[in-house]
C-alpha cells in the first residue's frame, strides 16, 4: 500500500470565514426570514403594514398631538359648534377631564383633608409589597406576617377612622382606585386560604365535607359574579336578624371574596391532583399527620405548580371588582363613569378619554401581575417539568 | 443529634383513645360540620321569615303571572308588550341572553382562532400584532370594554340624519346599525327545501367517500362537492322560481332612516365587547393547544411525505383540539355568564329584566333563585355538551 508519491495535503492555517452573501446577513436576512419567508407571508406583511398605517398615526394624533391636556371645564374639549373653544372638526383626547378629576378617580369622595391617610396606607402597602415580592429582600416570614395580619388591621383603623382622634369616614364616601385596590387586596387575601381549604375539602375522604365543598364550588362557578353581588346586596340583609345590618362595602367584599375562592379552589385542586401519589405515601410512611403532610409536603409543591393559575385568578378578581358599580358602588370605573354626566365636562370626547384612562390603570396592574407571575414561575422552576 | 427519648409507638396502642382513630375522628368532624350547617340554615331561614313578616312581603312564585307593566326595547323572537306577564318578560330576557351568548361565542371563536394562529406565525409583524391584541384585551375588565363601545364609540356616532353609509345599503348612526332584511316571495320554500336536501346529500356523500377511501384508498373531494351542493342546489331552485327575493332596504330620509332592520347600540356594544374580550383568552388557548402537540408529530408527518397543509389538517389539528376543547368550553361558559353585564348598558337580557322585576316587586329571593337556576342549568348544559364532544374527540387508547 505504500505509495512513494506523497499526495496528502495538510492545511496548516484555517481558512478565513467569508462574509455571507448580502441576502443572508443583517437586516436583509432578518426581513427575508421574518417578514417575507413565503408569498403568503409577504402578503400578510403588506396587510399588517397597511393596518398599522391606517390605525396608528390617527391614534397617536388623537391621543397626544390633538389632545387637550389642561383646562378648567368642557370648553377645552369641545368644538365651537359644541360650545367650546376648539376649531370645528377637532377631535382629540380630553386629558384635561382626567387631570381635573384625578383626585376623584383616586379617592372618590374621601374628604380632601384626610387624603394623607389613604396615601400613608398606600405607601406602607407598596413598601411591604415590594419587599415581599423582591426575592433578595430579607425577613420574608416577618414581612409576610406584617403584610397579611398586622397591616390590614392598621389599614382598617386608619382608613375608617373613629379612633385616636381621627374622624370617622363612611365607606359610602370611598371611591375610585381606593375601592378597587381595597376590594382586590381583601379578595386576594381571603380567597387564597379559603380556596385552599375548599380544594382540600373537595379531595377529602369524608363524604359530607367533600359534598359540601363540591356544591359550593360548582354553584358559585356556575353563576355570574353580578348574581353573587345581587345576593350579597339584596338577600344578605334578609338572612340576618332584624336590626343587624352590614355595611354595603363589606357585603360587596364578602361577595367578591367568596366568588374568587371558588375559582381559586379549582386552580389549587389542579395542583393537588398533579402531585404524584408517591409524595402522599412517602409522607404517610414518615408518620406525618394529615396537616403536617399537607402543609410540609403537598401544598408547597402543589401551589408552586399552579402559580400561573393563581395569578390568573388574582387578575380575574382584580378585573371583576369593576362589577361593583352595578350595585351602585363606585370603584375606579364607576367613578369615571359617574363623572361623564358632570355638566361641567360633558363633551363627545369625555367618555372615551375617561375610559381609556381607567383601562390604562387596570391594564398596568393586570399586566404587572402577569409579568411577575412569569418571572416567579421561571425562578421557582426546579426542573421537575418535562 | 435530635432527641433520642422517643417512646416506642404501638406498645400501648390497645389502650389508645378512640379519638385517635382517624376513622372515628372523621365521623366526629362530619357530624360537627353537619350540626353547624343545619344550625346556620335554621338560623338564616328563621331570620328570613321574621324579616319578611316584618316587612309584610309575600313569598312564592305566584307573582310571575302578574302584569309586568314595563317595556322591553328588544324582543326579536317573541311578541311582548307591557301588558305581558312577568314570566313572559323573563322569557324574553332569557332569549336575549341566549342570542348574545350564541352570536358572541361564534364570533369570539373565529377571532380567537385567527389571533391564536397568528401568534404562532413565522411573520414577525403578525406575531407582534396578535400579541399586542391579546395583552391589551386580556388585562382590561370586560365591563370597561362594554362601556368603551357603548359610551365611547357608539354614543358619539352622528345622528340619524348624517348616518354613515356602509356597503350593502347598511347604515351606522347613534341609534344603531341598520341593515336590509330579505323578504322571501312565493316559492322561496323550494330554495329552503333544496338547502336542507343539499346538507343531507353532503352527509351521504361524505359517508360514501369515507367508505370508498377505506376500501380502495382513493380520495374524493368531499369539501368541494359539499360546497357545490349546498350553494348550487338552492341557487338552482331560486332560479327555477325566478328569484322570488326582495330586500327591505333602509332608506335615508331627510330626518330619519326608514325600512330595514336595526341592531341597537346596547346589543352591539355587548356583543362586540364580549367577543373581543373572550377572543383574547381563546387565542391563548389555541396557541397553547397547537404548541402542545409535540414537534415530532409534524416532523414524522413530513417524513412520511405529507404536505404542510395535510400535516396541519390531519395530524396537528386533531391532536391540538383535544388540548383546546376543555378550556375552550369554560371560556364559552364565561362568555355566557359575562353576558349578564348587559345590565350595565340596559340591554334587556335575563339579568337586566330580572333586576327590573326585583325593583318593581321586591321579590329578591325568588328573582335571585331564578337567576341561579337558569345560569346553573346553562352551565350544566354547556358542560354536558362539551364533555360529550370531548369524549368523542378524545384519544382512544388501548
Amino acid at each position: 500500500m505504500a505509495d512513494s508519491n506523497n499526495l496528502s495535503f495538510v492545511r496548516t492555517e484555517m481558512l478565513q470565514g467569508q462574509t455571507p452573501p448580502l441576502g443572508e446577513r443583517g437586516i436583509v436576512r432578518w426581513i427575508r426570514l421574518n417578514l417575507m419567508a413565503t408569498p403568503i407571508d409577504a402578503i400578510l406583511t403588506v396587510f399588517a403594514i397597511f393596518l398599522l398605517a391606517w390605525f396608528v398615526p390617527p391614534m397617536i394624533n388623537w391621543l397626544f398631538i390633538q389632545a387637550s391636556w389642561s383646562g378648567a371645564d368642557r370648553a377645552v374639549c369641545s368644538t365651537v359648534a359644541q360650545g367650546g373653544v376648539m376649531p370645528d372638526g377637532w377631535s382629540g383626547a380630553c386629558w384635561a377631564y382626567v387631570n381635573a378629576n384625578f383626585n376623584q378617580f383616586m379617592y372618590g369622595r374621601y374628604p380632601l383633608e384626610e387624603h394623607w391617610r389613604v396615601n400613608l396606607v398606600g405607601i406602607i402597602f407598596s413598601l411591604l409589597l415590594i419587599a415581599l415580592l423582591t426575592p433578595k429582600a430579607p425577613f420574608k416570614t416577618a414581612n409576610a406576617i406584617v403584610f397579611f395580619f398586622i397591616f390590614p388591621i392598621f389599614a382598617f383603623f386608619l382608613l375608617v377612622g373613629g379612633w385616636f382622634g381621627l374622624p370617622y369616614i363612611e365607606t359610602a364616601t370611598w371611591g375610585g382606585l381606593l375601592v378597587t385596590l381595597v376590594l382586590s387586596f381583601v379578595g386576594i387575601a381571603v380567597s387564597l386560604p379559603l380556596g385552599i381549604v375548599l380544594a382540600l375539602g373537595r379531595r377529602s375522604k369524608m363524604p359530607v365535607i367533600k359534598m359540601l365543598c363540591v356544591i359550593f364550588i360548582e354553584m358559585v362557578r356556575g353563576i355570574p359574579l353580578v348574581t353573587v353581588l345581587f345576593m350579597a346586596s339584596y338577600m344578605l340583609p334578609l338572612f340576618l336578624p332584624p336590626g343587624v345590618s352590614f355595611d354595603k362595602f363589606l357585603r360587596a367584599l364578602i361577595g367578591v371574596a367568596l366568588f374568587a375562592s371558588a375559582y381559586m379552589a379549582e386552580v389549587v385542586r389542579g395542583g393537588l391532583q398533579a402531585i404524584p401519589k408517591g409524595q402522599y405515601e412517602g409522607a404517610d410512611s414518615l408518620g406525618l399527620s394529615y396537616w403536617q403532610k399537607t402543609g410540609l409536603i403537598i401544598l408547597p409543591q402543589a401551589l408552586k405548580m399552579v402559580i400561573p393559575g393563581i395569578v390568573n385568578t388574582f387578575i380575574g378578581l382584580f378585573k371583576d371588582t369593576s362589577l361593583v358599580s352595578i350595585i351602585s358602588m363606585f370603584d375606579l370605573l364607576g367613578t369615571v363613569r359617574q363623572h361623564f354626566n358632570d355638566a361641567n365636562w360633558a363633551s363627545p370626547q369625555t367618555p372615551i378619554s375617561g375610559l381609556i384612562f381607567a383601562g390604562f390603570v387596570f391594564w398596568i396592574f393586570c399586566f404587572g401581575m402577569s409579568r411577575y407571575s412569569i418571572f416567579m414561575e421561571r425562578r421557582l422552576d426546579t426542573g421537575h417539568k418535562h | 443529634m435530635a432527641s433520642q427519648d422517643i417512646t416506642p409507638v404501638g406498645t400501648d396502642s390497645a389502650k389508645a383513645s378512640l379519638l385517635n382513630d382517624p376513622k372515628i375522628r372523621g365521623y366526629i368532624y362530619q357530624v360537627v360540620v353537619l350540626v353547624v350547617l343545619v344550625g346556620l340554615v335554621y338560623w338564616v331561614v328563621n331570620n328570613t321569615i321574621a324579616n319578611l313578616q316584618r316587612a309584610h312581603l309575600a313569598t312564592g312564585f305566584g307573582f310571575l303571572d302578574g302584569r309586568s307593566g314595563f317595556d322591553i326595547s328588544s324582543h326579536p323572537f317573541t311578541s311582548y308588550s307591557s301588558d305581558s306577564t312577568y314570566i313572559n318578560a323573563l322569557y324574553v330576557g332569557f332569549l336575549n341572553t341566549l342570542l348574545v351568548a350564541v352570536v358572541g361565542i361564534i364570533t369570539a371563536t373565529i377571532i380567537g382562532f385567527i389571533i391564536g394562529v397568528g401568534r404562532l406565525s413565522h411573520n414577525w409583524l403578525i406575531r407582534k400584532l396578535c400579541t399586542v391584541y391579546v395583552e391589551v384585551f386580556r388585562n382590561i375588565p370586560p365591563l370597561l370594554v362594554i362601556f368603551f363601545w357603548y359610551s365611547g364609540v357608539l354614543a358619539v356616532l352622528p345622528q340619524a340624519r348624517q348616518s354613515i353609509a356602509l356597503p350593502f345599503s347598511t347604515f351606522l348612526n347613534n341609534r344603531g346599525f341598520f341593515f336590509p332584511v330579505p323578504i322571501f316571495g312565493e316559492g322561496a320554500w323550494l330554495a329552503g327545501a333544496a338547502f336542507i336536501l343539499a346538507i343531507i346529500g353532503t352527509f351521504f356523500v361524505r359517508r360514501w367517500a369515507y367508505k370508498r377511501q377505506m376500501a380502495t384508498g382513493q380520495q374524493f373531494p368531499v369539501l368541494l362537492t359539499g360546497l357545490a351542493l349546498i350553494i348550487g342546489l338552492p341557487l338552482l331552485a331560486f332560479a327555477l322560481k325566478g328569484f322570488p327575493l326582495t330586500f327591505n332596504r333602509p332608506v335615508l330620509g331627510s330626518f330619519n332612516l326608514s325600512g330595514g332592520s336595526l341592531v341597537g347600540p346596547e346589543f352591539m356594544s355587548l356583543y362586540l365587547a364580549l367577543s373581543f374580550y373572550t377572543a383574547s383568552f381563546i387565542a391563548e388557548i389555541v396557541r397553547s393547544g397547537i404548541r402542545g402537540v409535540g414537534k415530532g408529530q409534524s416532523e414524522a408527518a413530513h417524513a412520511l411525505g405529507l404536505r404542510a397543509g395535510t400535516t396541519t389538517r390531519l395530524v396537528v389539528v386533531p391532536q391540538a383540539l383535544r388540548i383546546i376543547i376543555p378550556p375552550l368550553s369554560s371560556q364559552f361558559l364565561n362568555l355566557t355568564k359575562n353576558s349578564s353585564l348587559a345590565v350595565a348598558v340596559g340591554y334587556p337580557d335575563l339579568f337586566a329584566v330580572g333586576g327590573t322585576i326585583l325593583n318593581q316587586t321586591g321579590r329578591s329571593i325568588e328573582v335571585v333563585t331564578i337567576f341561579i337556576i337558569v345560569y346553573l342549568s346553562l352551565s350544566v348544559l354547556t358542560s354536558l355538551f362539551m364533555n360529550w364532544f370531548n369524549a368523542k374527540m378524545a384519544l382512544v387508547e388501548r
